[in-house]
């Protein structure tokens, strides 16, 4: 199958000042994947790894330093004009505050409807209110919430009201920020398992952004890690998470506190993860790993295909020769 | 340290904290969770009268047989930062932005040890050493805008320390850290508890995190404790449909992916309270009793309580998976 989305070494830097003089700031380095249709890549890493900035490239909120991204075969630019706006009705973004991202003075019912009326679709408003309604529905919604405003409903409701006005333009493409980061675990459920019945119905391809490893093992039909802009690891949620190739990964998931294991395999890493302005020479994550050696700090690993199939940039692992994509 | 029938409403006479019994035994660790509203900061917050006006309190908290709710305000400060120390979420808007660490710190171990001049500039070295930063000398004389969240965070661990407490409240210590960070704290409040026998009264909405450094844990809903036990029981048989509905809701990292079972509905506001269990509308187990009494917490099993009329019935559901060994 070919796929929907395309990036291709994809980068943003930006420009600071600091007391040394200007310095570039490599927010995303050199990122690459494709998405199938219906599939969800889900993107993890911690805060500053670069996750939020992709996503606003891949949607082309945001002009990209380097590189390129294909969605439908078109490529994307944060250019803004009406070929972008044309692509922008396909490819939608959730956020992780509903209650910013919905007008708190207008009616849910008609923020649904007004994605219809921005891009100029479904002329008679009897029809629009009529897809609006199936989609309220669709998101398990009560009819009667559809005259209601944003503060009168709780934060799971919120969020539906979002995943509505997104899905109502159909789109190909849904760019999930942290969705669930701000809902308590009960209402968490409820959307997580919404988000893949809507998936099921709709054939909607997720890109889906989190720092929780738990909820993108739960959704994600592949896992990309981040480490200061780039990717260290990627593949299926079960290799990369029951046994992390990547010193990072491994760190990462070992970090996490679950229920059904104690401390005791826990790798703590010392320090802070680096400033991405002072990205560390070789591999970044080198000042930080418990294994490295002197080739980590000259020589920056590529992602290459390991001989179990993911892909992973450390010079540690065994890999097979040639670099090619992963496809999700 | 015992809360004993503990109340607090806000203004209106709302009722967020409806009758809590509780005790934390010398170097004990006791976990607090539940969803957002559900009382488990404000209870902490009250009993330390931390909350302005407009917040009333009824029933004791005893810290070693002491009413300290009696206490004038002046003899309560001295036991807040002294014998009971706190630290939060948000660890940068609790300390103090134009005052460097060492000032902050002498402040601390001044007012609670009556430690000056060298003596109180050797101990601040000695407690930066104790939570793990290096370069004490330096980090002294720098503010909290110079350090990172985690650093930040281990700066109000030192400070809660100063006071050598015979508790600590840990309200969420670890929510807004990244997840290779919040490893870090984690254990670092496992080495503190261990070397001074200080208890922990750690809050938090991650179940994880809890049962990751907790030997018992009160389930919170709508202002109650529904549920107490020890970490593994608790875990492992949760006896309150509310605790069984949170665990059946949480992605896992670990065994084969099923798909998650949320608790319909939502959390009841405090001014829309349900007449008898608070919990009975969500509740899959309801029966008309439910809607008439509330019920008190009680045996489900050898140190083990909940506050259901369906105990008979929870205790035949099946068990969840076992946690591993839990470490405390």
């Amino acid at each position: 199958m070919s796929p929907l989305l395309r990036v291709s070494d994809l980068a943003r830097q930006y420009p600071v000042a600091t007391g040394a003089g200007q310095r570039i700031l490599h927010a995303v380095d050199g990122v690459s994947f494709t998405l199938s249709p219906g599939r969800t890549l889900g993107l993890v890493g911690e805060s500053g790894c670069g996750k939020s900035t992709t996503a606003k490239l891949v949607l082309g909120l945001l002009p990209a330093t380097r590189g390129r991204i294909e969605f439908e075969g078109q490529d994307v630019s944060a250019t803004r004009n009406r070929s972008w706006r044309t692509l922008r009705r396909r490819m939608q973004l959730v956020h992780q505050d509903p209650l910013a991202a919905l007008d708190r003075r207008l009616p849910v019912g008609e923020q649904i409807v007004e994605p219809l009326i921005v891009h100029g679709l479904d002329a008679g408003s009897e029809a629009r209110q009529q897809k609006a309604l199936s989609l309220f529905d669709a998101v398990g919604l009560r009819p009667d919430l559809f005259s209601r405003y944003p503060h009168e409903l709780s934060g799971g409701q919120r969020q539906r009201v979002v995943l509505a006005r997104a899905l109502i333009l159909e789109p190909g493409l849904l760019v999930c920020d942290e969705p669930i980061s701000a809902l308590d675990v009960s209402v968490a459920a409820q959307v997580i398992n919404l988000l893949q019945d809507l998936q099921a119905r709709f054939n909607t391809t997720y890109l889906f952004i989190s720092h929780d490893l738990k909820v993108v093992r739960q959704i994600a039909d592949e896992v990309a890690v981040m480490y200061l802009g780039r990717i260290v690891e990627q593949g299926p949620p079960e290799a990369l998470f029951h046994a992390p190739a990547h010193p990072y990964t491994e760190a990462l998931v070992s970090a996490v506190p679950t229920l059904q294991r104690g401390t005791g395999r826990r790798i703590v890493l010392r320090g802070d993860p680096p400033n991405p302005v002072d990205r560390p020479s070789g591999c970044a994550f080198h000042p930080r790993c418990p294994r490295a050696v002197a080739r980590c700090r000259e020589e920056a690993p590529l992602l290459r295909p390991t001989s179990d199939g993911r892909m992973a940039a450390c010079h540690l692992l065994p890999t097979t020769t040639g670099a090619v994509p992963a496809a999700a | 340290m015992e809360l004993n029938d503990f109340v607090v409403s806000v203004r209106d006479d709302v009722a967020v904290v409806r009758g809590i019994d509780l005790a934390i035994g010398r170097g004990e660790a006791l976990g607090i969770v539940g969803e957002s509203g559900c009382g488990k900061s404000i209870t902490w917050l009250a009993a330390l009268r931390l909350l302005g006006p407009g917040v009333r309190t009824g029933g004791e908290v005893l810290l070693d047989g002491q009413d300290i709710t009696r206490l004038s305000e002046r003899e309560l400060a001295r036991i807040r930062g002294g014998r009971i120390a706190l630290i939060f979420q948000d660890p940068s808007s609790a300390l103090n932005p134009v005052q460097r660490i060492g000032t902050q710190l002498r402040e601390v171990l001044h007012l609670h040890r009556g430690l000056r001049g060298a003596a109180a500039e050797g101990e601040a070295l000695r407690l930066l050493d104790r939570v793990g930063i290096a370069d004490g000398p330096r980090r002294l004389r720098q503010y909290p805008h110079e350090f990172s969240g985690g650093m930040n965070q281990r700066v109000m661990i030192a400070l809660a320390l100063a006071g050598e407490p015979e508790v600590l409240i840990a309200d969420e210590p670890t929510t807004a850290l990244d997840a290779t960070i919040q490893a870090q704290i984690l254990d670092l409040i496992r080495d503190i508890r261990r070397d001074s026998g200080m208890g922990l009264v750690l809050i938090s909405h991650d179940i994880g995190v809890v049962a990751d450094l907790c030997d018992r844990i009160a389930v919170m809903y709508a202002g109650r404790i529904v549920e107490t036990g020890t970490t593994h029981d608790l875990l492992s048989r949760p006896r309150h449909p509310y605790t069984i509905g949170l665990l059946a809701a949480l992605p896992s990292l670990d065994g084969p992916r099923r798909r998650l079972t949320p608790i319909a509905g939502t959390v009841p506001a405090p001014d829309r309270m349900p007449p008898g269990c608070a919990f009975g509308p969500r509740c899959r187990l309801m029966i008309a009793d439910c809607r008439t009494q509330t019920p008190p917490l009680m045996l489900a099993a050898q140190d083990h309580r909940a506050a259901c009329l369906r105990l008979t019935d929870t205790a035949l559901m099946p068990a969840m998976t076992a946690p591993a060994q839990v470490v405390a």
